[in-house]
């Protein structure tokens, strides 16, 4: 009577169990229904082959660890002691051939998957161009305390906190610092993010494929206003995007030697600000305020790497 | 002159927040309580001798055990207090915490929950557990043990001292990268106060480490060859050995930070052609090391675990060595897997991802072997293997994403998400956390002489998985929603505020399984009578701490049997025990010298903190003084003759003998909670009516 009590108590608590990650599942579900889940929603080029790479390491995965875990939690519940119906043998020796095989599982997954890897980390290489038959344009990026200043070089405007594009054309993003720690540039939507330092010149590539207002942000902590350091990146038509060029073109604001100090004073959660024009070399300028040296770097050197 | 004695202290450092005077009331007020009952019960002489000044290496694991028991309720608090900020402040709300409050929190948490709670808990399972599985009286230097665990305690206090003394601590995210941590961006006390509080118990670890190396390599029982060694020891040594690999770095790399704030030089700043860069180098060959040197002796443990609740030899224990063997060498070839987005080249990122790949192969064969020594096995659902049949599930995921996170083009997308943060919490609560849960439950018979109940235990098990759950998917999947760490604020608009709030409740979820396990320690304790172990092998164990009594006796072992395989106890327990002859023991004599020098490494830091140069000048003196008088007193040890041990062993076998209540494997009798409930009630009932009749 008792054994059999407990094995309904069994049969009772493996059911709660799956009831439970059933409940846990659906109100997962329901509370992420509606949100964009944005490293699954790519919008951009790369961001969209770091999506399905993502994917393919997890199914390459899976192979192996699906079967492990079923066959590890199987045997646990096969042999467990009040289980009469088993054949225990305490001592089991194994064969050279099972220890090859504990080995060879996982070499053989990790082998694919490394094979899979090499190439794809030098496609995706961020200082890798991205090649089309559209004209790339650069943008310089400079991170400040809490604010994203963007560079248009070729356009001759400069931006705080915003950004336009148009769509399905390569973008040249060169990432540097100022009187700022790390800072990590990323927008999800378009591709993975890339550090922004002083003294150095990063270069990030992205090309967004589809039309938006797509959010910005540092993902590396670097004080104070670190979370109110967002930015929108908007990707358009050619067509809307030179009438943008143009509109800034008009705005009040310039980016002299005054208004720089003045940004670089530590601010937070600032607003965009469009700027019609900028010192020109401010760029380079900023690089040589820690480098001391001339970097090696110009314009037209990172137009060349471009192409 | 001022300056020359109080630097930069002054009254603006006093307590002067909300968050600072609490914790300032709350540190006095435990101070006062623990000083008092001391005091009321007469016990100071007591604890000075038996405990504080003790070298005996199963005393100085319990006092591991408790500091490392009280900052886990710290830490865990922090957790609590970062969910609660992240769950309110969406949108309009800014939560109930500043920026910089709440970053300071977050960065205490990493601090406190790795090396003072994780490193202290595997300190403590390694003091206690390693000398009785190796058949060793004592450690190869008892003093190196002593000093390791007071330098640790005054790391303890220097990372709770900014309460007290300046209101500030590092808000800079648990390595504390540069330039961030320099003067430049943090000029106040806290990043100086991180400094000191790693720096003292770094050393402290370094020490240990060493101690531990030479006692596994020089001091087991004969006949105990390394391939013959437990796993558990193995897991150890292997850890020790990146320990004392590692952690010299962390000591270089936290002086060459302090020389930055201190003395004003450039190396990791960004003047001057200081390389932030090099920082972020330096600290992760040191910190990717540190998680494995936790989770290897917790690899240990599960195996144990696993071959003495399926009643079995481990299937291929030299696999599951080599697996071990893997992990620990190829974990220091993979640092630079933390910054594949500071701009590498590809060749860099690509081969540090394959190292890093390479790792899931060794760790993979520890899960087969374990499969495989459950297969035919007959296999009991004590405490202890669920907290292992947890881990294998958490861990697994942590596993998964861990490799997903070393595809470098898939990194850059992931890394500094809050998918890169639950990645890392599947790891160590999974793997380090649970591991410890397993092994404390496992061994806590052989500890305190009677076992834990089964019952709470399971209580406590669940709660942690269902909160673990809770808390974590939401994580991985805001991580995939475009949430960056460490976020005291986010728009409404991204839609996250739902899921950071289930995170929250899950965390509840857990503290509840935390205080279920306060529970389970104290209901064991009512029932001790029942539960004790008079046999000294309450899980019918195969490896040599097993063959002491429970608890055993100072010197562990009356005589230290001759190992002829991998489970001698289990061979001897078919066998029969060998017939005993008794000799003289030479023992390590207590010392206060660990305490000194601690607290004079405690006012060292705390003095470079405020740049108190007398105070300095006095520590280092007082420092050297105390080491090297330690090194001319000769007068270390001493000897219980075969006699006495004789008497000892056959009292103690009396006793047992004579023990009314045998131990059992059955859990019938452990109280559940309602009874817990109800025996605390009548407790209380019970003392207020003695109360009422005195008046």
């Amino acid at each position: 009577m008792k054994k059999h009590k407990t094995a309904l108590s069994q049969v009772a608590s493996i059911s709660v169990f799956f009831v439970a990650i059933g409940g846990l599942v659906t109100v997962i579900a329901m509370l992420v229904m509606g949100n964009d889940i944005r490293l699954l929603n790519p919008q951009g080029y790369i961001a969209n082959e770091q999506r399905n790479l993502m994917i393919f390491s997890l199914s390459i995965m899976m192979i192996v660890a699906l079967p492990t875990l079923f066959i590890l939690y199987f045997f646990a519940w096969k042999f467990r002691e009040t289980n009469r119906d088993k054949s225990i043998e305490p001592s089991a020796e194994h064969s050279k051939f099972f220890t090859l095989g504990l080995w060879a599982i996982p070499s053989v997954c990790v082998l694919v998957l490394a094979a899979v890897m090499w190439p794809s980390t030098h496609m995706l290489d961020p200082k890798r161009a991205i090649h089309t038959d559209k004209k790339p344009i650069t943008i310089q990026v400079i991170a400040q305390r809490w604010k994203w200043l963007f560079i248009y070089p070729e356009q001759e405007i400069a931006t705080v906190n915003f950004l336009q594009v148009p769509v399905d054309t390569p973008i040249v993003f060169e990432l540097t610092a100022d009187e700022a720690p790390m800072s990590s540039f990323w927008i999800p939507h378009w591709g993975g993010q890339l550090y922004a330092m002083t003294g150095h010149n990063n270069t990030l590539n992205l090309m967004a494929t589809k039309l938006g207002d797509f959010p910005g942000s540092t993902a590396e902590i670097n004080g104070r206003g670190f979370a109110g350091m967002k930015f929108t990146a908007r990707s358009s038509t050619q067509d809307a995007f030179d009438q943008w060029i143009r509109d800034v073109k008009k705005s009040p604001q310039i980016l002299s030697d005054n208004t720089y100090r003045d940004l670089l004073s530590p601010s937070e959660n600032n607003p965009a600000v469009l700027f019609a024009s900028y010192d020109t070399g401010l760029y380079d300028r900023v690089l040589l305020k820690y480098t001391g040296h001339a970097f090696g770097h110009s314009h037209a050197d990172s137009k060349e790497a471009g192409h | 002159m001022r300056e020359f004695f109080l630097g930069k202290l002054d009254g603006s450092a006093l307590p002067h927040e909300w968050h600072t005077i609490a914790g300032s009331i709350s540190f006095i007020l435990m101070a006062l309580a623990i000083i008092g009952f001391i005091t009321y019960k007469r016990r100071w002489k007591w604890l000075w001798n038996e405990w504080l000044t003790s070298v005996d290496p199963k005393k100085i694991g319990i006092m591991y055990f408790i500091v490392a028991a009280f900052m886990l309720l710290r830490g865990g608090l922090d957790a609590l207090m970062i969910w609660l900020q992240q769950a309110l402040a969406s949108g309009e709300s800014q939560g109930y915490l500043s920026s910089q409050h709440f970053q300071e929190i977050f960065t205490a948490h990493g601090n406190i929950m790795v090396f003072f709670v994780a490193m202290a808990f595997i300190f403590g399972l390694i003091n206690y557990i390693v000398p009785l599985q190796i058949g060793a009286r004592d450690l190869a230097s008892p003093f190196l043990n002593t000093l390791g665990f007071w330098l640790y305690v005054a790391g303890v206090l220097m990372v709770n001292m900014f309460f007290l003394f300046g209101g500030e601590y590092a808000a800079t995210g648990w390595l504390a990268v540069a330039p961030l941590s320099g003067k430049e961006f943090s000029p106040g006390v806290g990043v100086d106060y991180w400094i000191w509080s790693l720096q003292i118990s770094g050393i402290g670890t370094t020490l240990g480490a060493i101690n531990f190396i030479m006692t596994i390599l020089k001091m087991r029982a004969k006949g105990m060859t390394l391939w013959k060694m437990p796993f558990f020891t193995w897991g150890s040594l292997l850890s020790m050995i990146m320990a004392a690999t590692v952690f010299p770095l962390l000591t270089a790399t936290l002086f060459l930070m302090f020389f930055d704030r201190y003395l004003g030089t450039n190396i990791f700043t960004t003047q001057l052609g200081g390389n932030a860069m090099m920082y972020t180098n330096l600290i992760w060959m040191w910190g990717h090391p540190e998680v494995y040197i936790l989770v290897l002796p917790c690899y240990g443990v599960f195996s144990e675990i696993v071959t003495t609740f399926s009643r079995k030899k481990i299937a291929n224990y030299t696999s599951n060595v080599l697996g071990m063997i893997g992990v620990s060498a190829l974990a220091l070839s993979v640092w630079l897997h933390h910054f594949f987005t500071m701009g590498a080249g590809a060749n860099v990122n690509a081969f540090f991802g394959v190292m890093t790949m390479l790792i899931a192969i060794p760790t993979t064969v520890l899960f087969f072997t374990w499969i495989a020594t459950m297969y035919k096995g007959s296999i009991r659902f004590t405490t202890p293997m669920l907290w292992f049949l947890g881990f294998v599930a958490v861990f697994a995921v942590g596993g998964i994403t861990g490799v997903l996170l070393a595809v470098p083009p898939v990194d850059f997308q992931l890394h500094n998400s809050l998918f890169l943060v639950a990645h890392f919490h599947s790891n160590v609560i999974g793997g380090v956390l649970f591991g410890i849960f397993a092994g404390i439950t496992y061994w806590f018979p052989k500890i305190a002489g009677f076992r834990l109940n089964e019952k709470i235990g399971k209580y406590a098990f669940w709660c942690w998985m269902v909160g673990f759950n809770m808390s974590f998917v939401p994580m991985y999947i805001l991580g995939l929603m475009g949430a960056t760490r460490r976020l005291d604020h986010y728009d409404a608009s991204t839609g996250w505020q739902p899921l950071y709030i289930m995170m929250f409740i899950g965390g509840l979820v857990i503290a509840a399984g935390v205080a279920l396990q306060i529970i389970q320690i104290v209901a064991s304790f009512v029932q001790r009578r029942r539960f004790i172990d008079t046999t000294g092998d309450p899980w019918d164990g195969r490896t040599l701490e097993w063959y002491v009594p429970s608890p055993p006796p100072s010197y562990n072992f009356a005589v230290i049997p001759d190992v002829t395989s991998r489970d001698p106890f289990y061979d001897m327990k078919q066998q029969g025990i060998p017939k005993i002859k008794y000799e003289n023991i030479h023992m390590p004599r207590s010392t206060a010298s660990g305490i000194y020098i601690s607290i004079f490494a405690f006012l060292l830091g705390f003095a470079f903190v405020w740049e108190m140069t007398a105070l300095v000048i006095v520590s280092i003196v007082a420092i050297v003084v105390f080491t090297i008088t330690r090194t001319f007193n000769e007068n270390v040890e001493y000897t219980i003759p075969a006699d006495e041990i004789k008497e000892q062993v056959n009292t103690l076998q009396k006793r047992i003998e004579g023990e009314k209540w045998k131990s059992t494997s059955s859990t019938e009798d452990d109280m559940g909670l309602f009874e817990f409930i109800k025996t605390v009630l009548m407790w209380a009932f019970g003392l207020v009516r003695v109360w009422r009749k005195k008046q």
